[in-house]
């Protein structure tokens, strides 16, 4: 009840901003409509509902939809155990939306992850560079349209990669005649 | 006549703050030196570029991604069952804690976490404690290696190899164990196993014991670590920590008591906090960890449904054929369980369209799994929280001001992995 309440709360002050609220296993997930007041939205529930610990930050590529990107917030009272979780979209042609690094100092790393995996940009983070992959490597892994045999690449003197075989590996695949990469359930295009 | 000469011997922490104060007048060259990636204290593949002024760090920069391996993609091409070997490469110095915070995850998308069998419950809690026990043992002998103490390393590495041989007998693997399953666990307690285990936690106790008086009060061990590092109550939870590095800094925040999964609601056991939030602090939260969990260890061989060899034949999994496999008779006997099984090996657990988030209180931290379905056997999306990634990003802010020799306590005091931090 108490996670409701706290959706309600922000709904009350923020009015359309919250476009719909969804409780699902106890947990409650609220939507921002528009991506760049994310953070007031977080301000606010940090300083007015306790909402002081950011557990996680993620981000999903919905491919062939539009928006493109929906990334993923899940705030934390310590105080009293409340949890909520806040979602916004970004479409494919921005890709950009606000830094949440004054907000908490943990969302630094997580949003260069998301930035390194999906490529979503975050305006006003003062050192967004790649973290998990090697500066310089051209492709954002975690993309729905980058095959999971990966892209070969040569950055010299740094790192390469190369095409991972995935014959007989515990993939789950499209039934074809084709070679494992064209097998894989997410080259399909959306139109199919 | 003898005359009396006063010899001023001032303490390390004036010293280095003397020759602080010292330095502020030379402007002296800034060294960068590169620690790691393959660096004994390091633990793992973490890389630090630490900018010095002499012996001082003024600015450090983390590294990682080194054993990064794609998990997160690899968890959408196959099925949740599939997936659990993965976990247990994440904090590989605890699998067993990982396989049931992956199970417990996926159960909570699939609505059936706190209706699982008090057996398997009680099963997983032992998994999960005797996990943390294990890691808790490495990162303290590493820890204390680390620091020049070889004694504890060899004392607590004899330990582990008890859980190891537990674990063995218990999963059939003594490292990468992938003992749960949805909506269960494997095989249940073989044989003998709850004594062995009794045996193992009297012994375990006393080779905490014997550690703690090899380091708790022991003098160069205290000078090195007290007041290294302090991390504020308020810096823990802004840059979030979790796990005995949060309860260090003194925040009373336990997964196991504040949001209780599986049985921890009918167990007794108190958490460890500590008070100035320093690399001692941590450490000492570590051991009191320890004894903790022994304490839960004793308590579900106790309590446990069934008892040690299961004779009221209490069930181990949920009683549903479209989440758990049926037996292997029943598979060969009779048609239901056949088709069954055949969906459940092709299409994976059939799991509704939503959105679920489940945060496990594992020994490093909160190993969190954020799982978004659209419905089927496969997850579209799912994101590992892993504890060590983000209490490595705290590097930044604690290091600079301390001496490069703290550098390797400060590693030590965090704790973390770097198979579970790159993913």
């Amino acid at each position: 009840m108490l996670n409701l309440d706290s959706a309600n709360q922000l709904k009350a002050k923020f009015g359309d901003l919250i476009s719909e609220t969804v409780e699902f296993r106890g947990e409650v997930t609220v939507k921002i409509a528009d991506a760049e007041q994310i953070a007031e939205v977080c301000e606010f529930a940090k300083t007015k509902l306790g909402f002081n610990y950011l557990a996680d930050i993620s981000s999903i590529d919905n491919y062939g939809e539009d928006p493109r990107w929906t990334v993923v917030y899940h705030l934390r009272a310590i105080g009293n155990g409340s949890e909520i979780r806040l979602k916004t979209d970004v479409n494919e042609e921005k890709s950009e939306l606000p830094t949440l690094l004054g907000v908490w100092a943990t969302a630094n790393w997580h949003e260069r992850e998301i930035y390194d995996m999906m490529g979503i940009r975050f305006h006003g983070h003062p050192d967004l560079r790649r973290i998990l992959m090697w500066e310089g490597y051209p492709y954002f892994p975690l993309r729905k349209d980058f095959p999971l045999a990966g892209k070969p690449t040569n950055v010299p003197d740094v790192a390469f990669t190369k095409v991972t075989p995935l014959e007989g590996g515990p993939f789950v695949t499209l039934p074809s005649s084709g070679d494992a990469v064209s097998r894989e359930p997410r080259v399909r295009t959306p139109e199919e | 006549m003898a005359t009396v000469q006063d010899i001023e011997i001032r303490d390390s922490a004036a010293r280095t703050a003397a020759a602080v104060e010292a330095l502020e007048d030379i402007q002296g060259e800034k060294m960068v030196l590169n620690m790691g990636p393959s660096h004994p204290a390091t633990h793992g593949v973490l890389r630090i570029v630490l900018e010095l002024d002499g012996e001082l760090v003024t600015k450090a920069e983390p590294d990682v991604g080194f054993l990064h391996r794609g998990d997160e993609k690899i968890a959408e091409n196959m099925t949740y069952t599939q997936f659990i070997p993965y976990t247990d490469r994440l904090d590989y110095l605890a699998p067993l804690a990982n396989n049931v915070a992956y199970a417990l995850a996926v159960e909570k998308l699939l609505g059936i976490h706190d209706k699982l069998p008090p057996r398997c419950q009680y099963i997983r809690v032992m998994c999960a404690e005797l996990a943390r026990i294990s890691s808790h043992l490495l990162g303290l002998g590493a820890f204390a290696m680390d620091m020049g103490a070889v004694t504890v390393f060899l004392l607590t590495f004899t330990e582990r190899e008890k859980i190891y041989n537990l674990c063995e007998s218990l999963t059939g693997a003594r490292f990468t164990t992938s003992y749960t399953r949805i909506g269960g666990v494997s095989r249940d307690l073989p044989p003998g196993w709850a004594d062995q285990c009794r045996k193992f936690l009297k012994e375990v106790i006393v080779n905490i014991n014997e550690s703690e008086t090899l380091l708790t009060r022991n003098r160069i061990w205290v000078d090195r670590i007290r007041d290294l590092a302090v991390i504020s109550k308020q810096d823990a939870i802004d840059y979030g920590l979790s796990g005995p590095n949060l309860r260090g800094s003194g925040v009373e925040y336990d997964l196991q008591k504040n949001q209780p999964y599986l049985c921890y609601k009918d167990l007794d056991f108190d958490i460890a906090v500590g008070a100035t939030g320093d690399c001692y602090d941590r450490y000492l939260v570590r051991m009191e960890e320890m004894r903790q969990s022994v304490r839960i260890v004793h308590q579900c061989l106790e309590k446990i449904p069934g008892g040690a060899d299961n004779k009221t034949k209490e069930p181990i999994n949920v009683d549903d054929g479209k989440i758990v496999l049926p037996s292997k008779q029943k598979v060969l006997s009779s048609m239901e369980e056949l088709i069954h099984q055949f969906m459940l090996v092709t299409e994976g657990v059939n799991c509704p369209p939503g959105e679920t988030y489940f945060g496990h209180e594992n020994p490093k931290g909160e190993l969190g799994f954020y799982i978004h379905s659209k419905g089927g056997g496969v997850p579209y999306r799912m994101k590992i929280r892993s504890p060590s990634f983000v209490n490595l990003s705290i590097i930044p802010k604690i290091f600079p001001g301390c001496m490069l020799s703290d550098t390797v306590a400060i590693l030590g005091s965090l704790d973390f992995v770097m198979g579970e931090c790159d993913r």
